[in-house]
């Protein structure tokens, strides 16, 4: 039989093929040379870094590395984001920051309602989107788990639509698969799975449902053995994406037989 | 003395100085009058003078002034 499924199509964003479908976000991690080993260790072409005042390389950081250079120097794309941002003015700011510090016009727009939930404001939303696209950005939306929302966004432009499974760091999962499975149906851009990783298999469901993509952090650098779990999830969403591909046996009410019943000795 | 905001912090300010010479002196890189390092690599920040961006291009041509406000930012971990 000729394979005709891939797990290696890449993923196209703004006309850029990503070969890994697992972007890596670096919050968490309690060492630049452990974050550096897990990123490698997890395959990811697309990384996510915020945006935050300049302090001199520490001690931790030998030789000055920092972050940006640790990601050139693994031909890791980079991601800035709007994290910290409560207003569209505050996160249109901080993307016009990341775009003249890291000269990339992508931003993984996060606008957040309040510091408790860490939950997406959907108006200030709709409103950074609309401004960031006007000016030129590729918008990867970070957004609620709302089918409505996430079209609105599509239309507006965003480049990617990103819906969370569970707030930010809860590990709790994907809450509400349904709604995720309805955002993918109805999206032409790609929609990346983003925030409440716990563990593999929630990628692995995630990419079953269909998402293109999926993007987590603490799940790893937050994890006790940071490396191997970069690499749970590097199977992990590839084994997502060829399930979700391969075509899932229906699910039934009673068993199957998979063995013939026909032609048993007598015993 | 004449001071200017840097991140938050006062920071004293020369006379003729320009946010060419802040950025090298906080990043501790030389930089080409285009804003770039001298040593090819990338800097990697970007400056927001009294809330507004300013483009590498035009640092070695913006002087700083009394009162100031700067910020100096760069990529850091984040999810």
């Amino acid at each position: 039989m000729t394979h005709t499924l891939t797990h290696t199509d890449p993923l196209l964003i703004d006309g850029v093929p990503l070969g890994s479908r697992l972007i890596m976000g670096t919050g968490g991690a309690p060492s630049l040379d452990g974050l550096g080993a897990a990123l490698i260790a997890s395959g990811t072409e697309l990384t996510t870094v915020a945006m935050r005042r300049y302090s001199a390389p520490g001690p931790g950081s030998t030789g000055g590395t920092n972050l940006f250079d640790l990601l050139i120097e693994n031909n890791i794309r980079v991601l800035p984001n709007t994290a910290g941002c409560f207003t569209a003015r505050e996160a249109v700011m901080t993307a016009e920051l990341g775009r003249e510090a890291l000269e990339t016009d992508w931003v993984k727009l996060e606008v957040i309602a309040d510091e408790h939930t860490l939950l997406p404001d959907g108006l200030e939303l709709v409103d950074a989107t609309e401004a960031l696209v006007d000016r030129g950005f590729k918008v990867f939306a970070y957004t609620n788990d709302d089918p409505v929302l996430a079209l609105r966004l599509e239309q507006l432009g965003a480049a990617a639509v990103m819906p969370l499974g569970a707030p930010i760091g809860t590990g709790l999962g994907i809450l509400n698969p349904h709604n995720i499975e309805l955002i993918v149906s109805r999206a032409s851009v790609p929609v990346i799975l983003d925030a409440g990783i716990g563990t593999a298999s929630d990628a692995a469901v995630a990419m079953e449902l269909g998402c293109d993509a999926v993007l987590l952090a603490s799940a790893v650098t937050r994890a006790q053995d940071p490396v191997a779990m970069a690499q749970a999830f590097r199977h992990a969403v590839i084994g997502g994406r060829l399930a979700a591909q391969a075509g899932r046996i229906p699910k039934r009410s009673h068993a199957l037989a998979s063995s013939a019943m026909e032609g048993r000795p007598d015993l | 003395m004449s001071t200017i905001e840097l991140n938050g912090a006062t920071h004293p300010l020369a006379s003729g100085s320009t946010l060419a010479g802040l950025v090298a002196e906080v990043t501790g890189r030389e930089l080409l009058p285009s804003g770039k390092p001298a040593d090819g690599g990338r800097l990697g920040v970007a400056v927001a003078r009294n809330s507004g961006i300013v483009p590498r291009s035009l640092w070695s041509a913006t002087a700083l002034e009394v009162n100031d406000d700067i910020e100096i930012v760069t990529a850091v971990q984040g999810g």
